[in-house]
């Protein structure tokens, strides 16, 4: 044997001892134990499958309301049944489906579009695919028991505070939801972070793919988008629950603040799911149109200008709620604004198409399926955003038609689009061609045929949720064509159900590749393993499978990063934001039911407060803290057994980064953004009273004076002092005393929760009496729970340090909780000063 | 510092966003001062609104300023078109010239919002 032959020999044994070592560490687990998976694979596989069983149980709900509206005087369905399925339907269609579906397609192709082996932190992922599932589950099976939620998806006051018209159902959609909002929080930092941080060497910011760009927009969208309805959440059930009068005019509250607030997220969130669901689009159409997206940069102007214009068109969705012109003309103005950057995209799609040779392939049939109903969708839309329109439109099946066409226009198509594109990528093989055909034909005749009829019926007066009508009023055969209609839509429906489910084991696996496309994720084996990427490569493209020969066979052979698993830890890349350097190899945690254990005992706490039993309530809450800090305790912030480590290649990355150059500190860092959206839509709501309302504050001593807040902010300033002191003694090699000083950090806090609540107790403001003493009560209440969750905070660091497992050189924990704090000293200033002194300027 | 670099190494990120964060305070500075206004000035709806269309024109000169400001500046990085799009080098310079043609493009999308969300300073003379 030759020499070289005897080299080639030898490199391959290694390969494939490499791969084996991959393959046992990057194993999924078998048995019930399969439920304890966190990687990103099986996780976005769960939830993305559980999401579309809600989309198919909502578009059941959406039958039966096409079944009872059929003819006059129908009565399939009681009025009160009606009620709920209408909302039900609307809920479960924007809040388990559509932003879900995002989250979940995100988890599972994001890792594999940017080469990654997962994202940084695939517990999280877990612990979020629970929370949805467990919350998802709450709210859906409300309905067996007719106690579904039935004041409509914006759950508009008075009529649901009120007890006697609402009954539990309204607590459901409230905390079942809220608990589910906390999980898309959740998934949105965890998005972020992966775009920005664990890119392949190589991907500059200008080579990330179209779908990186969008899930960077709009998961800092959700940032900003969701913490205002959990304000609001929060509001409504302490007005349902404690009876504290947000939203009850009589003791000086506004059910108008309830709708601001909810479209402060509900119109953000239209562009939340249209978003992704556009960038599905920005990847299949240059695959089919074989040529690179024509204006790259348009689309980044688009994805990035839609999304600061959503925030500034909230208020069209109450041009009939009597304010001032001039405010309805500055969101009518962003509203025809956002028209621009959305055609835009329209444009560039149209653009790629001709510069390429297309081939219409199913995936593209349900691509250009969608761009003619969105455009249809996007031009009434246009036209609603003008007030004097909207004013006869309002509330009725116009509004019905046009926010359908925008969402299964702007939504469905493009993910069933990307159901068929992404399918062999899941599965290894191909959705049938011929059955596909038929889903779109079938779901694009029966969607115009059931929805282009609505734009008539609402022009003919007919209000949206009303359970029946009369004959007579020229809306019978309009109604029974949308029916029909909507049974040949949810015939298509079918055919693609029954092509994802039906067996296909004899049918071989494709070829890799198998759409021919440009883009990272592609790279995957048919089937796919459990690693990811065999290693992972260096970028020089925006289309690398298409500009970088050869890139195939060398990431298969391990020519790359990350070739092996020598230490037997799952690893990937954390690269630079803007220039994709490497610059740590970050072990990301493995398999755990802890995860599972969390979510299910947090999901408890939202369960039992909705029925009202305390005692358990309180017990799951302590129980989750517990299962919290324990998955904190084992699975954050591990010290590695030496400080760095080969990568390949000849480079040697850390294993251990703290502060700004690790992930942890960036995600404590965008979760403290979104806890202070929630914060700002608190401050808005108390300064909200104080426009409509000439007694609030009711006059310069009536709050809860200037003495105690202040003693709370003195207190809680020192606490915060001694933890950013605590951090620099750490790191000066003083580890003794860090352990002094956090735990008088945490006293202080205490003192100053105490002082922060003695205020309103003192001067005895009694939230149930009027407006004024329970939004006092409530920004107090808001700071202590974070001062108290500070000095939990404090303690942890403690004994972390105690246990040497915070040290000088290794400090992630108490830079992450310096950074808490920050936020916490800033929440405590604002609230002071708001409560404080406010009062005697107003 | 840490926490400086990471801010500079994002800096392309941060500009990029200083347009519409233009056009997103302009539009709450104007929405809450009328708002504000019409609530607390007395006359009830027929307060008149010339303070506040005087506020916006203000605020909407600044606005642009800016805009326009952060418009020149990615003109620059952009090298003002020397070399076409898409941009897509594996190189820092094309970097910069994609951050430069989309933070440009961003303020055209902004300065045109802007104008738009003014415009009914012009028409609307009370708070009606």
């Amino acid at each position: 044997m030759t020499a070289s032959a005897d080299d080639a020999a030898l490199d391959q044994a290694r390969q494939q001892a490499q791969a084996a070592r991959l393959r046992q560490v990057w194993a999924t687990p078998g048995g019930w134990r399969y439920w304890s998976a966190v990687n990103n694979s099986e996780v976005g596989l769960w939830y993305t499958a559980t999401a579309f069983v809600f989309l198919l149980f909502a578009g059941l709900l959406g039958l039966l309301i096409r079944v009872q509206l059929a003819v006059p005087d129908n009565d399939v369905l009681s009025a009160e049944l009606y009620n709920q399925v209408f909302t039900l339907h609307g809920t479960v269609m924007m809040f388990l489906f559509a932003v879900p579906v995002f989250e979940a397609f995100s988890i599972l192709i994001l890792p594999e579009m940017l080469a990654a082996r997962d994202l940084p932190f695939p517990r999280l992922s877990a612990f979020g695919y629970w929370c949805f599932l467990i919350g998802g589950l709450f709210v859906c099976g409300s309905i067996f028991f007719n106690a579904a939620p039935d004041g409509g998806w914006f759950m508009y006051p008075p009529l649901t505070t009120d007890l006697e018209q609402s009954g539990i159902g309204a607590d459901i959609w409230l905390l079942g939801l809220s608990f589910i909002e906390v999980a898309s929080i959740a998934a949105a930092v965890e998005l972020i972070v992966g775009v920005l941080k664990c890119r392949p060497p190589g991907m500059r910011i200008n080579l990330i793919p179209l779908y990186g760009w969008y899930v960077l927009v709009v998961a800092g969208m959700i940032l900003f988008a969701f913490p205002p309805l959990i304000a609001g959440d929060i509001l409504f059930e302490l007005e349902r629950l404690l009876d504290w009068p947000f939203f009850d005019p009589a003791r000086g509250g506004d059910p108008l603040l309830w709708q601001h607030l909810f479209w402060i997220f509900g119109h953000p969130e239209v562009y939340i799911v249209f978003l992704p669901a556009i960038a599905l689009l920005a990847m299949i159409i240059p695959t089919f149109a074989q040529t690179p997206i024509f204006g790259y940069s348009w689309i980044v102007l688009a994805a990035v200008g839609t999304g600061f214009l959503s925030f500034g068109l909230w208020v069209h969705h109450m041009y009939t709620t009597g304010l001032p012109a001039i405010s309805l003309g500055f969101f009518s103005a962003a509203s025809v604004a956002v028209a621009i950057p959305t055609g835009v995209q329209i444009f560039v799609f149209i653009a790629t198409l001709l510069v390429g040779r297309a081939t219409f392939s199913v995936p593209m049939l349900f691509a250009c399926g969608a761009l003619a109903i969105f455009t249809l969708g996007g031009l009434t839309g246009v036209m609603v955003a003008l007030a004097p329109f909207d004013w006869q439109a309002h509330d009725s099946y116009f509004i019905v038609a046009h926010l359908h066409h925008t969402l299964i226009g702007g939504v469905l198509f493009p993910i069933i689009a990307g159901i068929y594109y992404f399918y062999p990528f899941i599965t290894g093989r191909k959705l049938s061609d011929r059955l596909g055909r038929w889903a779109f034909w079938l779901m694009f005749v029966g969607f115009n045929i059931s929805f282009v009829p609505m734009h008539f019926t609402g022009l003919r007066g007919m209000p949206r949720r009303i359970f029946t009508y009369p004959s007579g009023l020229g809306w019978d055969w309009l109604n029974l064509v949308s029916t029909i209609g909507a049974f040949i839509l949810a015939a298509g429906i079918l055919v693609l159900v029954l092509d994802v489910l039906r067996p296909k084991g004899r049918q071989p696996y494709v070829q890799r590749n198998p759409w021919r496309a440009g883009t990272l994720e592609w790279l995957t084996e048919m089937p796919g393993e459990d690693w990811g990427v065999r290693s992972v490569p260096i970028i020089t493209s925006r289309y690398p499978l298409w500009d970088q020969p050869d890139l195939m066979r060398q990431v298969d052979e391990g020519r790359f990063y990350l070739a092996d698993a020598e230490e037997g830890r799952r690893e990937t890349l954390v690269t630079s934001v803007l220039d994709a350097e490497p610059m740590q190899c970050l072990r990301v945690p493995g398999n755990t039911f802890l995860t599972m254990a969390a979510a299910g005992l947090t999901g408890a706490v939202f369960i039992f407060a909705t029925f009202h039993w305390w005692l358990a309530t309180a017990v799951s809450a302590v129980l989750a803290l517990v299962a919290i800090v324990a998955w904190l305790w084992t699975g954050t912030a591990i010290i590695p057994e030496k400080p760095s480590k080969p990568v390949g290649r000849g480079l040697e990355l850390p294993l251990y980064a703290s502060g700004p150059d690790s992930v942890g500190w960036w995600a404590m860092f965008i979760t403290m953004l979104g806890d202070m959206a929630a914060f700002a839509s608190l401050v808005f709501g108390y300064f909200f009273y104080w426009t409509i309302r000439p007694d609030f504050p009711p006059g310069p001593d009536a709050g809860p004076g200037v003495a105690w807040p202040f003693l709370a902010l003195s207190l809680i300033l020192a606490a915060w002092a001694l933890t950013l002191a605590a951090r620099r003694w750490n790191r000066q090699g003083l580890s003794q005393n860090l352990q002094l000083a956090l735990p008088l950090a945490a006293l202080l806090a205490l003192a100053g929760t105490a002082a922060l609540l003695a205020g309103p107790w003192q001067a005895g403001l009694q939230p149930q009496a009027a407006v004024y003493p329970a939004t006092v009560w409530l920004l107090a209440g808001w700071t202590a729970c974070h001062v108290v969750i500070g000095a939990i905070m404090q303690l942890y660091g403690l004994a972390r340090s105690l246990a040497h497992r915070l040290t000088p050189a290794h400090d992630i924990d108490i830079r992450n909780i310096a950074l808490y704090w920050h936020f916490t000293a800033l929440t405590a200033v604002v609230t002071v000063a708001v409560l404080a002194l406010f009062p005697k300027v107003a | 510092m840490a926490a400086e670099r990471a801010l500079q190494t994002a800096g392309g990120l941060w500009t990029l966003i200083v347009s519409p964060t233009v056009w997103a305070v302009h539009f709450t500075l104007c929405y809450a001062v009328a708002a504000v206004y019409c609530a607390k000035a007395g006359g009830g709806q027929a307060a008149d609104l010339l303070p506040v269309r005087a506020w916006i024109a203000a605020v909407t000169v600044a606005a642009l300023a800016i805009i326009l400001w952060s418009g020149h500046r990615a003109l620059r990085q952009w090298s003002a078109g020397a070399v076409d799009p898409p941009h897509d080098a594996a190189t820092l310079a094309d970097r910069r010239r994609f951050f430069g043609l989309a933070t440009l493009l961003l303020a055209g999308l902004s300065c045109v919002a802007t104008i738009y969300v003014a415009l009914p300073a012009l028409f609307i003379g009370d708070c009606r």
